[in-house]
């Protein structure tokens, strides 16, 4: 199976309902497939290898996803907000390549050996010309060949690139997706950026199951919001940052509550709890998906579903309000498995490392291989499943703090305190200490420093700018005491923080990955005292 | 006789369906509306599904035999009904799950 297989469905399927864009000019799956054929055309006569986009959403995304697969070269979203020379190092891995992008990013790209660029108003006017001549078929439909290249963020050295073959991605679709299943009027809006996996799997999705995209270039809160009304969205997809931020600007908007649209989905880090509460008061009609993947499993593996959410909301089950902080349960054709540093299988209840088996789980990289194990990828997060076979995520395996030899996840610690109405965000870092191996430091953004109507935020403000270079400050004494003990009285001793610093903000990736490491380098001091 | 791997496809003779082969790996004898099926843009339409053959195919469906050795999906809907050696292809059930992306 072959990602061209998909659009050639959905264009004899769907010739004139709208695949991309608005609903009075927008492409159908018709042009869109014109659009593809007109695109592979151009890849094949400048004989690039790869197809890099460099670029915010346009109707160019799923031209150049399409065109590449047609043309049977890998599509490379690359990360436009990467530093210049990131950015061409990364480029320059790719020749001979065609590049399409916005001005800005061409301009960035150019003179490197071996790479065409072409920017993206060009490239649409030139895929809408009439044809001449029917574009040659598709190279190849070898389900074998690489469809996607995703770099990897590169925290530890030079970004790897994920491989994400047709037969990983189509498997995917088929296995999750039901053919044009979308009503006629369903639409959904994308705002993630193209780089992310969710941005190729919203494309795909969206295109199969008949669902209408609306492109947000650049997420903005009160863009989303609007654009959801006026657009008639139906479906939309998150990052968990982004619905923190489309909550605040509801409050600012004095708490109105949103009707539409019918389905949000988030994912790709950490929802904290009172966020997502919160969202279920402000969207009361809507159906929450939590969904958890990775870029190595071809988007989501787990869900989370509505009744999931709502259970958690009006019930007082204890098991269905734990359920909120879960992913929820594998989907039908993955398989989940948690096993310790040994290998060997987890029995519920017991964390682990989170293992994932399926025909969608890539687990490949073009430096290293697959690194699959009798088809089982090991994700490298931590987790544990419970007995109803719901999947909990504490973190990034790299990410365990280790006190004492005593292993804690960072998000045990933060789920707890975050809880306190005094707290907006957090997190929970292992810093260096002789005595302990490493011991607990908690990074705190106090709520009353983001409450910009409130009369102590210009006070709290400038105290918390003297705490930015790092340590405890008595302006927040009282709440540094109140979360040891919150943390105390919920958890075990260990996890109490040797220390409670306050900043005005947590580095988060653009895609909302908190950047632990930008933190424990920061914090690193704080640990020598043991 | 049709050799079944992943990705090849398939014509109905008889009808309009079209499929692709999703699992399977032997030589199988693979019909459609009672006609042997052929490698796609192999050959005309001509005729009609038989009798007891034509309940029709579903675009976007997919079909599994007993076992589930073999599972295909229609690309393009007809009037026929796909089997292997005379074994009627059902539809897979179908697994609805929320957008999550």
């Amino acid at each position: 199976m072959n990602l061209m297989t998909l659009l050639e469905m959905a264009a004899d399927a769907q010739t004139n309902r709208v695949a991309v864009g608005s609903r009075h000019d927008g492409f159908t799956y018709r042009q869109l497939h014109e659009a593809a054929g007109a695109a592979a055309a151009r890849f094949r006569s400048a004989q690039a290898s790869h197809v890099v986009l460099c670029d915010e959403s346009s109707p160019a995304v799923p031209i150049a996803l399409f065109g590449a697969a047609w043309a049977g070269v890998p599509y490379v979203p690359l990360n436009y907000r990467l530093a210049d020379s990131d950015l061409r190092r990364l480029a320059a891995r790719t020749a001979p390549a065609m590049a399409i992008g916005d001005v800005a990013s061409i301009a960035r790209l150019d003179g490197i050996a071996g790479i065409d660029v072409m920017d993206r108003i060009r490239f649409l006017d030139l895929v809408q010309e009439p044809l001449k001549t029917a574009p040659e078929p598709p190279s190849s439909t070898d389900p074998d060949l690489i469809a996607v290249l995703l770099f990897t963020s590169g925290t530890t050295g030079e970004p790897k690139s994920a491989v994400l073959r047709h037969r990983h991605l189509v498997s995917y679709i088929l296995g999750s997706v039901e053919f044009m299943g979308a009503g006629l009027d369903e639409a959904t809006i994308v705002s993630v950026p193209p780089y992310h996996i969710a941005g190729v799997a919203a494309v795909l999705s969206s295109l199969y199951a008949g669902r209408r995209i609306v492109q947000l270039p650049s997420f903005d809160p009160f863009n989303w919001i609007d654009t959801v009304k006026c657009e008639g969205i139906t479906h939309a997809m998150v990052v968990p940052t982004m619905m923190a931020r489309i909550v605040e600007a509801l409050e600012a908007r004095g708490g109105t509550e949103m009707l539409a649209p019918e389905t949000l989905s988030y994912g790709g880090g950490r929802m904290p709890l009172p966020v997502i509460r919160r969202a279920l008061e402000l969207f009361p009609i809507t159906n929450f998906v939590n969904a958890y993947g990775l870029t190595e499993t071809s988007s989501t593996i787990a869900l989370l579903g509505p009744d999931d959410h709502r259970a958690a909301q009006y019930g007082d089950d204890p098991d269905s309000q734990r359920r909120l902080t879960s992913v929820g349960r594998a989907l039908p054709a993955v398989e989940v498995a948690i096993r310790d540093s040994s290998g060997r299988d987890l029995p519920a209840g017991t964390p682990g490392e989170i293992y994932v088996r399926g025909e969608q789980i890539a687990g490949e990289y073009t430096e290293e291989g697959s690194l699959l194990v009798d088809g089982w990828f090991g994700t490298r997060d931590g987790g544990w499943v419970d007995t109803g076979g719901y999947l909990f995520v504490t973190g990034r395996s790299d990410d365990v703090i280790i006190r004492g030899g005593e292993n804690m996840s960072p998000g045990e610690i933060e789920n707890v305190v975050l809880e306190h109405p005094g707290v907006r965000d957090a997190a929970a870092i292992g810093v260096p200490s002789n005595q302990w191996g490493e011991q607990v430091v908690l990074v705190v953004v106090a709520a009353a420093v983001t409450a910009e109507n409130s009369e102590l935020s210009t006070v709290t403000y400038s105290e918390s700018r003297k705490v930015m270079s790092g340590g405890p400050d008595s302006t927040f004494d009282g709440l540094s005491d109140a979360l040891r003990e919150l943390v105390r009285g919920q958890l075990r001793s260990s996890r109490v923080p040797a220390h409670v610093v306050f900043v005005d903000a947590l580095p988060y990736s653009e895609t909302g990955k908190l950047l632990r490491r930008v933190l424990r380098e920061q914090f690193a001091s704080l640990g020598d005292d043991g | 006789m049709a050799a079944l791997t992943p990705g090849a496809r398939f014509q109905s003779t008889v009808c309009t369906t079209e499929l692709i082969v999703v699992r399977g790996s032997t030589e199988v004898d693979l019909t459609c509306g009672g006609a042997p099926m052929v490698a796609v843009g192999t050959s005309s339409i001509d005729g009609t599904p038989s009798l007891g053959a034509a309940d029709g195919s579903q675009i976007g469906k997919r079909y599994t035999n007993a076992d589930a050795t073999v599972e295909v999906l229609v690309t393009k809907s007809g009037d026929g009904s796909m089997a292997i050696a005379g074994e009627r292809l059902e539809m897979a059930q179908a697994k609805t799950l929320p957008a999550s992306d």
